[in-house]
């Protein structure tokens, strides 16, 4: 199962989890991966070879997209 | 201001500023000694040309020596120190952050990273990622970068926007996360804090940290440099 989570003080939060095959359930990921775009967040997905890519769109086949805040220069 | 496909979002307000490429840090980093130079070498030559005029000035030329040490020792103590490795002093997780977030965060840290790496955070607090500029060190406010050879190390100045209060583990995740989504957008965010010889950064790291930078020399120095 693919899951949405989010960097936050918790630790982090899962959002959203989905299949490929559940169109309604990765229907309300896209709606909880839209919402956390639109307050800034940055979608980071990681692939196994250890390098991620940032998405602005859900990828359904993703196992797991990470939802971080921006970063800025210390 | 959008940022091409590929490349770290964060980086394209910053238009000024060049991506570096193994060229660009080779360049920076003999700049970067030559300012070092220009700032010690006067203070050695006045110390040494008052014992050359009066022997009996030694302790003025000798606190100028000493000046010419600390001014080079202190910028690799700030590029050091800047990284802030998890538990360290000036960590998150001494700063209010709960045992249960940092677990977590720590959790899913460790399912980031491979093995090796994970048994590396949890000794230095550090994580070991090899790029392909050189092998980075993440920590929390930012992050080492281990040139191809290991002789050389650059200390970059970098950190959550708003980080408010996310446990250590998640602040690592994030710079983590970044450099991976794009090295040279990273250093491009990321502020020079000190580049200079890699054994002047380990005298200046928390002893429990050191043995990070001594793996990360490790494998930079199987690394070939790029154009």
């Amino acid at each position: 199962m693919a899951r949405l989570i989010r960097l936050d003080r918790s630790g982090h939060t899962t959002l959203a989890e989905w299949t490929a095959d559940d169109a309604k359930m990765h229907e309300a990921a896209v709606e909880a991966f839209r919402r956390e775009l639109d307050a800034g967040m940055v979608a980071s997905v990681s692939y196994d070879d250890g390098t991620a890519e940032v998405v602005r769109e859900l990828p359904a086949d993703a196992e797991l997209v990470v939802l971080r805040r921006p970063i800025a220069g210390g | 201001m959008a940022a091409p496909v590929g490349y770290l979002g964060e980086a394209a307000p910053l238009w000024w500023r060049e991506r570096p490429s193994a060229r660009t840090l080779r360049r920076d980093g003999r700049l970067w000694t030559a300012w070092t130079a220009a700032i010690a070498v006067p203070f050695f030559a006045a110390g040494s040309f008052l014992l050359w005029l009066e022997p009996l000035t030694f302790p003025v030329a000798l606190g100028s020596f000493a000046h010419g040490w600390l001014i080079p020792e202190l910028y690799a103590r700030r590029g050091a120190r800047s990284i802030v490795p998890i538990g360290s002093e000036g960590s998150a997780s001494r700063r209010g952050a709960s045992d249960g977030a940092e677990r977590r965060a720590l959790g899913l840290l460790g399912d980031l990273v491979g093995h090796e790496a994970r048994e590396l955070l949890t000794e230095t607090g550090l994580v070991l990622e090899r790029g392909r500029l050189g092998v980075w060190l993440v920590g929390e406010q930012g992050a080492i970068m281990v040139r191809p050879g290991g002789r050389r190390a650059d200390c970059w100045c970098v950190r959550i926007a708003e980080p408010g209060s996310l446990p250590g583990g998640d602040r690592v995740a994030h710079l983590l996360l970044a450099l991976r989504e794009d090295e040279a957008g990273f250093a491009t965010v990321a502020n020079l804090a000190f580049s200079g010889a890699t054994w002047r950064v380990r005298r200046r790291m928390q002893s429990r940290s050191r043995p990070a930078l001594d793996a990360a020399r490790a494998l930079a120095r199987g690394l070939s440099s790029g154009p």
